[in-house]
């Protein structure tokens, strides 16, 4: 369940209320978000479309705890990240967002397994055991043959389903993607699609997306989109997809 | 010079790197001044000689003395035009390391053979009228606040005893080089109260009417005393002092490979700097030959400011080496001569540009290089 | 968690040529400082190698140095008697000892230098037992005749045994060649001092110095205290090592002095190499560094990075630098001891503490070259970074 007006209950997974960024820009003030809200369910799959410099980012960037809002509150799995310390927010980051990028971000000089295991060695696990949940996020990707690899080694497409495989390593609570198609051809866009589709569907993974392209919106069961500073148009796809 | 704005938006676009490879050039520079200041102090002896000056001293040791009555002798060589003497005295002044040459000195000569010390005829009046007189540089005067009629003991070593002396006069030199450290005092109250080595002195110098005449006269002195208990060494005061300075051991090979290593490294790191400066900025340069530069444009562009960082970079080292100089001697003593002079100072300034041109051309060639369409499509 | 070194290692690979400038940077600088603090050291040892410390030297009161002493025979023969003495098979071990200077031609240049010429008594093997005869034999005593220190012979022209060499007015022939472990003896000429006097038409029976063997180390004490009551002389007593480690002090100040300018000012440069290396380093890889914060590693963890990536450069440059100048020790150079007005050979003096310092030098300028980018990057805005192009 996905609602916009500010009317969702305790048990939504992530929630919004009176979200407001503002910018300085030589002077200017850019009121990028005016008041938003917003209640996600876990399980859901939200695209979030809108013309540029609408925010989509910067309200992606806000739900995954890298910006603090000039006002409103962000609650995710009941920890209300706007009131955390930089320290506690980067330590709930890591356990709580899986972040893919539209330029993918992969580090240059670590190979496809090493980009994949970064965010476990941020947590306690043994080096066993961080190989089998390295192993098997590789693996969910259709990966697991080229885990030495380095990323000037792969294609955009498989450097994706890398970042991906990160994403989705440490278990986080959801994912978020910016642009995550935006660098593609129209074949890898779609295998990565499908690929997320998949996370939802078989995984129960809770993924909110940015993104310009229509068809990677239309993957989407819920499509918002960022007018003004706030969403509108909820559209309710059904069970049609 | 319309693109000057250009020239300087770049610059102080990454102003710490841009500081901090000034700074590289500015150390550089300001090592190569300190340096030439230590190869002057020790050539200053050789910088200073009289052209017209013989130095005689004991052919079998410097430490060993010469009669007085050879002054007359040596005056009688021909083309010998003055002659006078001087011993050194070695005394210890409160404590051994305010080290300062003393030399006791011939009343009669010693002024008018060097004539780059100048004193005023009233001093050097009083100087002669008293017995214990003292005759101070302004260097030397300086250095411990010595005053006209200051009364100074100088504990003898050589010749034992407590000496005292009264500043009777202050010399300056003429030039810039000229030494002012030295500490002059009557040669005949030396010998009246030295116990041994009565009615000898330490050296000779005598004057020459005609420069070019100096290898003949050389040979004459060292004829004239040959075969006599007291045999002597005569040469020109230049290479005299120059054979002091090979004596000092290999300082110009050690200044030289400091040198060296010094600009090779900066060559390296100011090389890489721009290197990476011009790699950041291919898009840029691609965008300005879009509209139309040309590629020489843009080599001249990176050139320029590459020249800029070195001069302004090794113009401060330059000026910093020169403040340090002003300072005076840091090894209190050992270096009377701590100056760095003005065509060191334009030879640093070339160097730093040399260094800059080898250091960009690459970078600049590159950057000329650039084909548009492959630096716009690069992401 | 840390951020890997792998990460690091790798980094510093891919941009392998600021890397090498700046670890050449380093080398350069540590190996300059490390040269130039071994020439002193070097010349010092020389000094202080000359010195014993079971040895005493016994001069005028009041003179600086061996030249500018004066010591009679009756005087010498007090201070014989004096305690703490140690007596060998030919009775007291004491030199009375003149030293004056002579010009020689150098081997490398040609041109004159002065040596010094040490009169001794036919003792003063004994006397100084660090003294070893390697060719040849010692002179007889009232004969024209030289034992050389190796140096000599290695760096004057005519100095080979057998040979005959004029000086002060005289003919002398070299009868033998000594060792004495690198000290400055090894730059000297020997001959019987009574001889010296003679040719250098000094007065008879007037020496210089007394150089004496004590019993013990620990007899200075008494053998001084009973010198310098003594009625019948005015003199100083001095340690032989102590003696030697003054007279050094001229010119090791000047080489410290002068070295140490140069070392923190090519230190600076190396440091703004480094600054530079690191900072470009930081801006390229501003995407990677944001990416890393944005999964969770904290701003402690960055700057720990970064800091050992400097470090990395510094001490590989460090290493480098002092394997450039490990070559170095041993090699003899020649410099005036202004003291005495002779030429001095010794040997550069690379120890593994002066190693240790060059590498701690380093280290220091990676820490300056390394922490400034560290927190940059550190500092830098995640969300602006991770969207830069």
């Amino acid at each position: 369940m996905v609602r916009i007006d500010g009317n969702g209950d305790e048990s939504s997974l992530v929630r919004v209320r009176g979200l407001n960024k503002t910018y300085q820009r030589g002077g200017e003030e850019i009121h990028v978000l005016q008041g938003l809200n917003l209640d996600v369910d876990a399980g859901e799959f939200v695209a979030f479309m809108g013309p540029s410099g609408s925010g989509k980012t910067t309200l992606l960037n806000l739900l995954g705890g890298l910006d603090l809002p000039s006002a409103g509150s962000i609650t995710v799995a009941g920890d209300e990240i706007t009131q955390m310390s930089a320290r506690k927010l980067t330590a709930w980051r890591a356990r709580h967002v899986g972040f893919v990028f539209q330029m993918y971000n992969l580090i240059p000089v670590l190979t496809a397994y090493q980009n994949v295991e970064l965010p476990l060695l941020l947590t306690g696990l043994s080096t066993a055991e961080r190989r089998k949940h390295v192993e098997t996020a590789l693996a969910v990707v259709g990966l697991a043959d080229r885990m030495h690899s380095y990323p000037r080694q792969l294609s955009g497409g498989q450097e994706q389903r890398v970042g991906i495989a990160r994403a989705i390593v440490a278990d986080p609570t959801f994912l978020l993607c910016d642009e995550p198609t935006g660098d593609l051809d129209r074949k890898s866009a779609d295998e990565i699609l499908d690929l997320l589709a998949r996370l939802v569907r078989e995984h129960g993974k809770t993924v909110l997306m940015v993104t310009h392209d229509p068809l990677a919106a239309d993957r989407a069961r819920v499509v918002l989109h960022l007018e003004k500073g706030v969403l509108v148009d909820a559209v309710m796809a059904g069970g049609a997809r | 010079m319309k693109y000057r704005h250009l020239i300087f938006a770049n610059l102080l676009r990454k102003k710490i790197r841009t500081g901090l490879t000034a700074g590289s050039f500015a150390a550089a520079l300001f090592l190569f001044g300190i340096l030439t200041v230590v190869r002057g102090a020790f050539h200053q002896g050789v910088e200073v000689a009289g052209a017209d000056r013989l130095v005689v001293v004991n052919k079998i040791s410097i430490i060993q003395p010469l009669p007085l009555s050879y002054r007359d002798r040596l005056l009688r060589i021909p083309g010998v035009t003055q002659a006078t003497f001087a011993n050194w005295f070695g005394g210890v002044y409160q404590d051994e390391r305010n080290f300062f040459p003393q030399f006791a000195i011939d009343r009669e000569g010693y002024r008018q053979m060097y004539p780059e010390f100048v004193v005023s005829d009233g001093q050097w009046q009083a100087f002669l009228a008293d017995r214990e007189g003292g005759m101070v540089g302004e260097g030397l005067a300086e250095r411990f606040k010595w005053k006209l009629g200051d009364r100074i003991p100088i504990q003898g070593t050589i010749f034992p005893g407590t000496w005292e002396f009264n500043i009777r006069g202050i010399y300056r030199g003429k030039r810039r080089e000229d030494d002012t450290t030295q500490f002059w005092f009557r040669w005949d109250y030396l010998d009246e109260r030295k116990a041994f080595q009565k009615g000898f002195v330490g050296w000779y110098v005598v004057r020459i009417a005609n420069p070019d005449d100096g290898v003949r006269v050389v040979k004459a002195i060292d004829e004239e005393f040959a075969n006599s208990p007291w045999e002597t060494k005569t040469d020109t005061e230049k290479a005299f002092a120059a054979s002091w300075v090979k004596q000092m051991g290999n300082i110009q090979f050690l200044i030289l490979t400091i040198g060296g290593v010094v600009f090779f490294t900066l060559l390296l790191v100011t090389g890489n700097t721009m290197a990476i400066a011009v790699r950041e900025r291919v898009r840029e340069l691609a965008v300005l030959k879009a509209i139309g530069l040309s590629d020489r444009f843009v080599l001249i562009l990176v050139m320029t400011e590459t020249m800029i960082v070195a001069l302004v970079g090794g113009g401060i080292g330059l000026a910093l080496a020169k403040l340090f100089t002003l300072r005076g001697d840091p090894t209190r003593g050992l270096l009377p001569f701590f100056y760095l002079p003005p065509d060191a100072i334009v030879l640093g300034f070339v160097l730093a540009l040399a260094v800059g041109l080898m250091s960009g051309i690459l970078p600049a060639v590159s950057a000329m290089r650039l084909r548009v369409v492959d630096a716009l499509r690069r992401v | 968690m840390a951020i890997p070194l792998t990460y690091n290692l790798r980094s510093l690979k891919a941009r392998w040529t600021s890397t090498v400038v700046a670890v050449l940077g380093i080398a350069g600088t540590v190996g300059v400082f490390v040269a130039m603090l071994s020439l002193a050291r070097g010349f010092k040892a020389t000094l202080v190698a000359s010195g014993s410390a079971q040895n005493a030297i016994v001069r005028r009161a009041g003179s600086t140095s061996e030249m500018e002493s004066v010591v009679t025979l009756d005087q010498a023969r007090v201070i014989e008697d004096a305690p703490g003495v140690e007596r060998g098979s030919a009775g007291p071990l004491v030199s009375p000892e003149v030293v004056v200077v002579a010009p020689f031609p150098l081997k490398s240049t040609g041109t004159d230098a002065n040596v010094q010429v040490r009169g001794v008594s036919p003792k003063a093997l004994s006397v100084r037992n660090s003294v070893r005869i390697t060719a040849g034999r010692f002179f007889q005593p009232g004969l024209n005749e030289l034992v050389v220190g190796g140096n000599v012979t290695r760096s004057y022209v005519g100095f080979e045994l057998g040979k005959t060499v004029r000086f002060g007015g005289g003919s002398w022939t070299v009868v033998g060649v000594f060792e004495a472990g690198g000290s400055a003896f090894d730059s000297e000429l020997w001959c019987d001092a009574h001889v010296l006097n003679q040719v250098y038409q000094r007065p008879r029976n007037i020496f210089q110095a007394v150089t004496v063997r004590l019993t013990s180390p620990e007899a200075l004490t008494g053998f001084k205290d009973a010198l310098t009551s003594d009625p019948r002389v005015t003199v100083q007593v001095d340690r032989e090592v102590d003696y030697y480690e003054k007279q050094s002090r001229q010119l090791t100040t000047l080489i410290t002095v002068l070295g140490a300018i140069v070392a923190v000012v090519m230190g600076i440069g190396a440091v703004f190499g480094a600054l530079n290396t690191m900072y470009s380093a930081v801006a390229e890889r501003s995407r990677e560094i944001a990416t890393m914060r944005a999964l969770g590693f904290g701003t402690g963890s960055v700057v720990m990075s970064f800091v050992f990536e400097a470090l990395c450069i510094a001490f590989v440059g460090g290493l480098l630098g002092c394997v450039a100048v490990l070559p170095l020790n041993g090699l003899t150079t020649g410099a005036m001891n202004w003291q005495t007005f002779s030429h001095l050979a010794f040997a550069f003096r690379v120890t593994p503490s002066l190693l240790g310092s060059g590498l701690m030098f380093a280290l220091l300028m990676g820490l300056i070259g390394g922490v400034p980018p560290a927190i940059r990057a550190a500092r830098q805005r995640v969300v602006v970074a991770l969207r830069e192009l």
